[in-house]
């Protein structure tokens, strides 16, 4: 029995293991859960990517609902969601705001004329100083800004059309509903 | 077409392991040499073709083949030639390949060194290092693969993460393994002896140099991580208790109590089921390593995406490998206590307590790894469980180690002196009580570094006084054999080690300042003198560089340039600057411009004064010294082949009598 128990200490340690699987599984363990979710999103004044000299202010974009989506031109990934953002970006009824981080502009731009530019709206954080308040810790992410400026839904790493379909779009749908 | 080429060698090698895996193993049930003779020819081609596919990997990284997904993954055309080597076993895919190429080099030379064993045992060891391979191969080849395509090609790739690109960072991934995968061969061992019905002396004679290079590499590994880390995060720390540092720190507090256990049944033939079951620990701690780092299981700084088909698939092969060798323990270990009996006072009952402290240390430090699992499994919500559980627990249970060190030499087998014990109480006693009463003037009365002060000079003075002993006793030539070389120099690099952490962790002084151009900084006697910021560049980063120029009583010492480098792909890492000394380590970090707009102007710095730091470093090298030193003890080789042959029968017989 004494010889048992080194393998009965194992087999316990597999259903730990089986169960963290399954509960990464069901869970995504980069839901780092944000402390801004539903909290007003941090103010902010940052130049617009192609008139560097005009700003845009948390409060300019107050009134309508937003996707705030974080990109960047070295940002390997934003090159895989980019296609998704072009597609259904026009389908989502809310604005589409682009946010350049950390980016050379003449690389953003460059990288926007090669791929399609489905923002309706470009501005530039090159210092990355903004994205900082924002809790932005990689390219890509996405925030949902309501109206009144609070943040709904953040999504981390590219958005996929599964995740638009199941996360992105209902969140937009509460959004609509609250506000007729 | 050369990566499908890479591909299909691996599939080959795939092949030549399953036979490698199961015929030999067929053989030495059924009695059949020409089965078992498959052994070594299989190792060899195996071994032939992943080298092949290893190589072809390489080849790719150098010329730029983008095509390959992985490459274009983790290189660009700005890399330097040496970074897109390391590049090879910068993620999942490639690492893992490095691991299985390793564990081929280990196969190979056992396969070479093995001839003089018995046959049916040999076929057995290389059997079970064939199934390994088998595992390993299976899942590059179905979860994992790194030679897929990436179409169309693009023009460029992504980047190396600029935290590997540090040359710390490129040799740690592949010495850290080949200490991993080198607890194979004592873990064989251990499978074909339960399977064969019993563990020879003379085997475990024989498997002690290959446990203990595997344990010297393992050493250089985690010594390499712990210096990467202290240079390359930024933080001046040395040891993080990160999950992945700890998954390779469990299989080294286990590999150094297999390579006491070992000494005990070689010498005295006892211990050999607690023999057998830390070598299936060892190699089991050196699997959940891999599983932890690469399932996603943990969330931690290196574990990056993850795939859960490669969590399930890593999960059954290690249920397969370490749930089936426990069985294989529980049926068919040892059942009779063997060896020669001895008493409370013997070098048994040292040699058991620090197995003991090791194997429980091994245990505590898997325990806080998984607790954020268990915490989620029992609904506990998110724990994380830090260096302050690490931190109290670990040194407690190594109090015991470090008191009984310097006995352990001085203790005979079977039935000690105890006379003789108190001899060296009193003397390393009184020499750790002497520096220790020094020390306090020295170190303001920080009773942590007075008890460094005191555990280095107590374990040192026992070292010592043991080589003084033998130098005095034994004749000319006979003094120093190289496995007792080898034991000096590691426990001597405890105690160098155990000064090292003590006094680098109560004297160190650090500071966060903000600094003006020509404002000074006085911290641990130096001044450090901030002279601004300007920007340098390197083959793939441009980066703001600072100028710090340190002084001690007006006398220059050093100019430092700490970095904050931006890579091509817009990553930013801290390259800090270390001025590094016998004694004292000066350390500088660049924090962030107090304008962004003004770099030239005041920047946040981190400035660090840390006296003994590279001791801890220091102390790991000799014990990574003391390793290698008693590997090559010529007493391990064999030379009496024909007359230890015995088979199983006979085997029994003994430990049933003993």
């Amino acid at each position: 029995m004494n010889r048992l128990l080194p393998f009965i200490g194992f087999m316990l340690l597999v259903a730990l293991f089986g169960f963290g699987i399954w509960w990464n599984s069901r869970h995504d363990p980069n839901a780092i859960p944000t402390p801004l979710l539903n909290k007003p999103a941090p103010a902010f004044v940052l130049p617009k990517l192609y008139e560097p000299t005009q700003t845009v202010s948390k409060a300019d974009l107050l009134g309508k609902p937003y996707l705030l989506n974080v990109f960047a031109s070295w940002c390997v990934e934003c090159g895989a969601e980019h296609p998704m953002l072009e597609a259904e970006g026009p389908t989502l009824g809310v604005q589409l705001v682009g946010y350049n981080y950390k980016d050379a502009p003449a690389d953003a731009k460059r990288w926007l004329a090669e791929h399609g530019d489905p923002y309706n709206l470009l501005i530039a954080d090159e210092p990355g100083n903004t994205a900082i308040d924002f809790g932005v810790y990689g390219a890509p992410e996405s925030f949902l800004i309501d109206g009144k400026g609070v943040i709904r839904y953040k999504h981390i790493g590219p958005l996929t059309p599964d995740v638009v379909a199941s996360e992105l779009k209902p969140a937009i749908a509460a959004l609509q509903q609250e506000t007729p | 077409m050369t990566p499908e080429l890479g591909q299909l060698a691996l599939i080959l090698a795939l092949l030549l392991a399953l036979a490698q895996g199961i015929l030999p193993m067929l053989g030495a049930w059924r009695g059949n040499r020409a089965l078992m003779a498959v052994a070594r020819p299989a190792a060899a081609g195996q071994a032939v073709f992943v080298a092949l596919a290893f190589g072809i990997l390489v080849w790719a990284f150098v010329h730029f083949d983008f095509s390959v997904q992985y490459v274009a993954d983790n290189s660009n055309l700005a890399l330097p030639w040496y970074y897109r080597i390391a590049a090879v076993w910068g993620a999942h895919e490639g690492s893992l390949l490095l691991w299985i190429f390793i564990l081929n080099v280990w196969t190979v030379a056992l396969a070479a060194f093995s001839q003089k064993l018995p046959e049916v045992f040999a076929a057995r060891v290389l059997a079970v290092m064939g199934l390994i391979a088998v595992g390993f191969l299976a899942f590059i080849i179905f979860t994992s693969n790194p030679f897929g395509r990436l179409l169309p090609m693009p023009g460029d790739g992504a980047d190396l993460n600029p935290v590997l690109q540090d040359p710390g960072m490129t040799f740690h991934p592949p010495v850290l393994y080949t200490g991993y995968v080198g607890f194979s061969v004592a873990f064989a061992f251990s499978i074909a002896a339960l399977l064969g019905g019993g563990l020879e002396q003379a085997w475990v004679r024989w498997a002690r140099p290959w446990t203990n290079i595997a344990w010297a590499f393992l050493t250089l590994g985690i010594v390499a991580g712990s210096w990467w880390a202290y240079a390359e995060l930024g933080w001046g720390g040395w040891w993080f208790w990160d999950p992945v540092e700890n998954a390779s720190f469990m299989p080294w507090l286990v590999g150094a109590a297999l390579i006491h256990a070992q000494a005990i049944t070689e010498k005295r033939g006892g211990l050999r089921a607690w023999t057998i079951l830390l070598s299936i620990f060892a190699f089991s701690l050196s699997l959940l390593g891999t599983f932890l780092v690469r399932s996603g299981v943990l969330t931690s700084v290196h574990a990056f995406a993850s795939d859960p088909r490669r969590g399930i698939f890593i999960l059954i092969f290690l249920t397969i490998v370490v749930g089936g060798s426990l069985l294989l323990y529980a049926l068919r270990a040892p059942k009779v206590a063997s060896g020669k009996p001895f008493k409370l006072v013997s070098r048994e009952s040292a040699l058991l307590i620090g197995n003991l402290m090791f194997a429980v240390a091994a245990a505590m430090v898997l325990l806080g790894t998984l607790f954020p699992l268990i915490g989620d499994a029992l609904n506990l919500g998110r724990i994380s469980v830090g260096p302050p559980y690490f931190g109290f627990l670990f040194p407690l249970l190594m109090l015991p180690v470090v008191l009984l060190l310097p006995f352990g030499p001085f203790l005979r087998w079977g039935k000690g002196d105890a006379s003789a014990l108190k001899q060296v109480l009193l003397r390393a006693g009184i020499a750790a009580a002497a520096c220790a009463i020094v020390a306090v003037f020295f170190v303001d009365g920080q009773l942590k570094a007075i008890a460094g002060v005191a555990a280095a000079v107590w374990i040192i003075a026992g070292v010592l006084l043991y080589a003084y002993k033998r130098w005095r006793e034994m004749p000319r030539g006979r003094r120093y054999p190289a496995e007792m070389a080898g034991m000096l120099l590691a426990h001597l690099g405890v105690g160098v080690f155990v000064a090292g952490v003590l006094l680098s962790e109560s004297l160190s002084v650090t500071s966060d300042v903000r600094m003006a151009p020509g404002q000074t900084e006085h911290i641990g006697g130096y001044d450090f003198r901030f002279d601004g910021v300007h920007r340098a560049s390197g083959a793939n980063w441009r980066a703001d560089q600072g100028v710090i120029t340190v002084t001690r009583d007006g006398r220059q010492l050093t100019v430092m340039h700490p970095q904050k480098r931006t890579y091509l792909r817009g990553q930013v890492q801290t390259e800090s600057a270390v001025d590094a000394g016998i004694f004292r380590d000066l350390y500088v970090a660049l924090g962030e411009p107090m304008d962004a707009n003004k770099v030239e102007d005041a920047w946040s710095l981190r400035l660090y004064y840390k006296p003994f730091i590279r001791w801890i470093w220091g102390g790991g090298l000799l014990m990574m010294l003391g390793g290698f030193v008693c590997a090559a003890d010529k007493r391990f080789r064999i030379k009496r082949a024909a007359t230890e042959v015995v088979t199983a029968e006979s085997l029994q017989v003994q430990e049933t009598h003993a």
